[in-house]
């Protein structure tokens, strides 16, 4: 019975890699439009360029992983939150194309238009995964075979739309120390002046969903009571915010890099200690037709297998993903290959 | 129209949409590694410009798979989620690899191709194409073997019954080598090659009917010509071992490829016909005993006709006919396209055979054609089965969307896909009216000398 745990951990330290990879990205894309100038926003462009659609490679392994080993957890998922998931496509597929396709052609007007295509894909995906992510933390109706009952209106609740505008100040702050470290000059600057406002921003919605969370979802905190040592998370996941704006104006800015990691992964794990066991709650019935991490594992086999392509697969994955970021490490240079 | 029909329509469209750019990947992937070899081992700088003008290329096939890869894999949970529930103890060893070997190696490496021209050294330029190459084929392995599992089923057991019913697997090689896994593979992987490589054909031929680029077009044409010819023959031999396994496991599928509605001595092949389905009878040219002497390798034993099968398991005859006629059709353009093609540049005419140069251009739709109508074959000569004898593919479905939902994702991924796809062609034209990099603006071309 600890392989689903295992395999649980595996899911959820994909998510923490999504969610601080592919979150620098999207908050450079959140904050394109910001910069006014061609040259400006190819930089920014370039600065994720190498990178990306690795990161976003991530994105595959978490849905993948969910597929694999929690298959009634993935279908589920899909199923109820339909029509996010088919806008979230949507952004995916127009972020991915406007990076690529920007570039291709001279015209200023072509440009123009996949910059608010790119900076519009990443604001669809931050928030549409921050509200998925609120709702799943929320919960939702389901039946006795873990069919969704209810309607896409149950989606729009107040919890859910805090959890998506958070998800958005973060990645922004987080895209915005990125681009901090990626540029020079003039660009640097202008960078560096957006960094308390993102700061300032992203910590009102943290106590805004902190406050909801108590508010609306009480039994979060509940298996903290029982295990006090879990109380080190929040507090761990608050260090790391706290310490961000410090460490930002100490120009220290690989460390404060770290730091908005830290936070983003503080905070999913929060979620995770707040939800576990449960991986789809359901709102009414909750003992009996919820899906947790016991009664949606696929078999023993599978979960064996798993576990060795992945002992396999991501040492290899750690080393190019290494080899990669070292040898696109420092200031973005524009040149002829470049977006 | 019901939820399984429209959520039946939807996955054949986002599939077939997303199988134009893969398959270009993976042919173009196996090219570049042809062409930056040879620029290493000669330091011929045609090579290296050759390189350089398909990596663009390859860039923009990519960035349209991965994206269109997404909606498939999201895909089976949102329209098929009775059948994600099935098959996902199954399916998951399988795309699990696919994800951590394959993706994150295309993916991390793409990069270093694209833009690490001057950060890396040469060598290390080539490994890294190397392993975007490596990557996009492997991409291919992990998500043909699980559909192969879904046409042979083998290496598992059921647990549970009616709705809660799950495939589990119980042999882990069993699973992976299942009956048509390697047949299909080598096919699949064939045609990826050949769609590769009449895109260069193509571009190629346009290049000389326009009188461009003189020594890049000749040289392009003979590595992707050459090429061609091996494929095309390696194809037939992949053809008729595939043919072999769907008549040993899948004789329903088989049946309605030749429209075999009678089970007797010598079965024929129709080289062209239409499947009347209410009389069960196929009008058009037939040759008799080939299909036999396809499955037995003699002329007279007989085929399993759709008579041996219960009529609730029948596939949708007539367009499996089609889609596989069709299929071989366009092999045989190919084939006329490639060898021709050769003889003439060996003859050192093929610049001035315009009326041949022009077919060569449209010869990039060959192999996409048959690739469509190769999974068409495969997918709809399935049916009614969504895994074979185990699920039908009305079972598989999810069971709490409504047709709204997917009439609206149908129509809003029908008008990206569409955009999508007269971007592509557009930006595709641009590099080519652009044209390949003249030597002088290339250099340097790596980081130091090589």
């Amino acid at each position: 019975m600890t392989l689903e745990l295992i395999w649980y951990f595996v899911v959820i330290l994909a998510m923490v890699c999504y969610a601080m990879l592919d979150g620098f990205d999207l908050g450079v894309g959140l904050l394109h439009l910001f910069a006014k100038e061609d040259k400006e926003r190819r930089i920014f462009l370039n600065a994720i360029g190498p990178v990306w659609d690795g990161n976003e490679v991530w994105l595959v392994i978490v849905s993948g992983a969910l597929f694999a080993g929690f298959p009634n957890v993935f279908a589920t998922f899909c199923s109820t939150f339909y029509i996010p998931v088919m806008v979230l496509l949507m952004g995916l597929i127009f972020r991915a194309v406007s990076i690529e396709f920007r570039s291709k052609h001279h015209s200023t007007r072509w440009r123009k238009c996949w910059d608010v295509v790119f900076a519009l894909g990443s604001f669809v995906i931050s928030f549409g995964v921050g509200v998925v992510l609120g709702n799943l933390i929320y919960g939702i109706p389901l039946d006795a075979n873990n069919n969704f009952t209810g309607t896409f209106s149950d989606f729009i609740h107040p919890y859910a739309l805090l959890v998506g505008v958070t998800t958005v100040a973060l990645f922004a702050m987080h895209g915005a120390i990125f681009l901090v470290m990626k540029t020079e000059g003039k660009l640097h600057d202008k960078v560096r002046s957006w960094i308390p406002r993102c700061i300032g921003f992203f910590l009102v919605m943290y106590v805004a969903i902190t406050v909801g969370a108590v508010m609306y979802r009480p039994y979060m905190i509940d298996s903290m009571h029982s295990y006090p040592i879990l109380y080190l998370v929040p507090l761990v996941a608050l260090a790391a915010i706290i310490s961000v704006p410090f460490l930002m104006r100490k120009k220290w800015d690989g460390w404060a890099f770290i730091s908005s990691c830290l936070s983003i992964a503080g905070l999913l794990v929060l979620a995770v200690v707040g939800t576990f066991p449960y991986m789809i709650r359901s709102t009414v019935q909750t003992q009996t037709n919820s899906l947790t991490i016991y009664n949606s594992a696929s078999s023993e086999l599978t979960l064996k297998v798993l576990l060795i392509i992945v002992a396999i697969g991501v040492p290899l994955v750690l080393a190019y993903g290494f080899y990669v970021y070292r040898t696109f490490r420092g200031k973005v240079e524009l040149d002829a290959t470049s977006y | 129209m019901d939820v399984v029909m429209l959520s039946r329509i939807q996955f054949a469209m986002t599939s077939m949409f997303h199988y134009i750019y893969p398959p270009l990947s993976i042919g173009l992937g196996l090219f570049l590694v042809i062409t930056e070899g040879m620029y290493l081992k000669t330091k011929n700088s045609l090579y290296l410009q050759m390189t350089k003008f398909w990596v663009k290329i390859f860039a923009l096939t990519f960035a349209l798979g991965v994206a269109t890869g997404l909606v498939q894999l999201f895909g089976f949970g949102t329209n098929w989620a009775n059948y994600s529930r099935f098959v996902g103890d199954v399916f998951g060893s399988a795309l699990g690899a696919e994800g951590i070997f394959a993706f994150f190696l295309e993916a991390g490496f793409l990069g270093v191709m694209l833009f690490g021209w001057k950060k890396v050294s040469p060598k290390m330029h080539y490994f890294s194409t190397i392993c975007v190459a490596v990557g996009a084929h492997f991409s291919a392995v992990w998500i043909v073997v699980a559909n192969s599992w879904m046409q042979t089923p083998q290496g598992f057991k059921i647990v549970g019954t009616g709705e809660k019913a799950r495939a589990v697997v119980t042999d882990f090689w069993a699973m992976i080598f299942n009956p048509s896994s390697v047949d299909r593979l080598t096919h699949v992987l064939l045609g990826c090659w050949l769609a590769g490589i009449f895109l260069v054909v193509s571009i190629s031929a346009f290049y000389m009917l326009k009188k461009k680029h003189h020594a890049f077009t000749q040289i392009s044409m003979k590595i992707a010509l050459c090429l061609a010819c091996v494929v095309l023959v390696l194809q037939l031999f992949s053809a008729d071992s595939s043919a072999k396994g769907v008549a040993k496991h899948q004789p329903a599928k088989l049946a309605a490829m030749e429209g075999i509605y009678k089970t007797q001595d010598y079965s024929p092949m129709t080289l062209i016909g239409w499947v009347d389905e209410k009389t069960r009878s196929v009008k058009g040219i037939k040759i008799p005993g080939l299909l036999s002497f396809f499955v037995s390798r003699n002329f007279k034993t007989p085929v399993t006709g759709l008579d041996e099968i219960p009529q609730d398991e029948y596939p949708p005859v007539n367009i499996v006919f089609q889609s596989y006629h069709i299929m071989i059709y366009m092999w045989g353009l190919m084939v006329i396209g490639a060898f021709l093609g050769l003889f003439f540049l060996w003859k050192k005419t093929l610049q001035n055979k315009k009326l041949f140069l022009w077919f060569l251009m449209f010869s990039v739709g060959f192999p996409q054609i048959a690739n469509m109508v190769g999974w068409m074959t495969a997918e709809i000569g399935r049916q009614p089965w969504i895994v074979w004898k185990l699920l039908r593919t009305t079972h598989g479905v999810s069971p709490n969307i409504v047709p709204g939902q997917v009439i609206g994702s149908l129509i809003m991924l029908a008008t990206i896909y569409l955009a999508l796809l007269v971007l592509f062609l557009f930006l595709l034209d641009s590099k080519i009216k652009h044209g390949p990099t003249e030597k002088e603006e290339m250099v340097p071309a790596y980081r130091g000398n090589v």
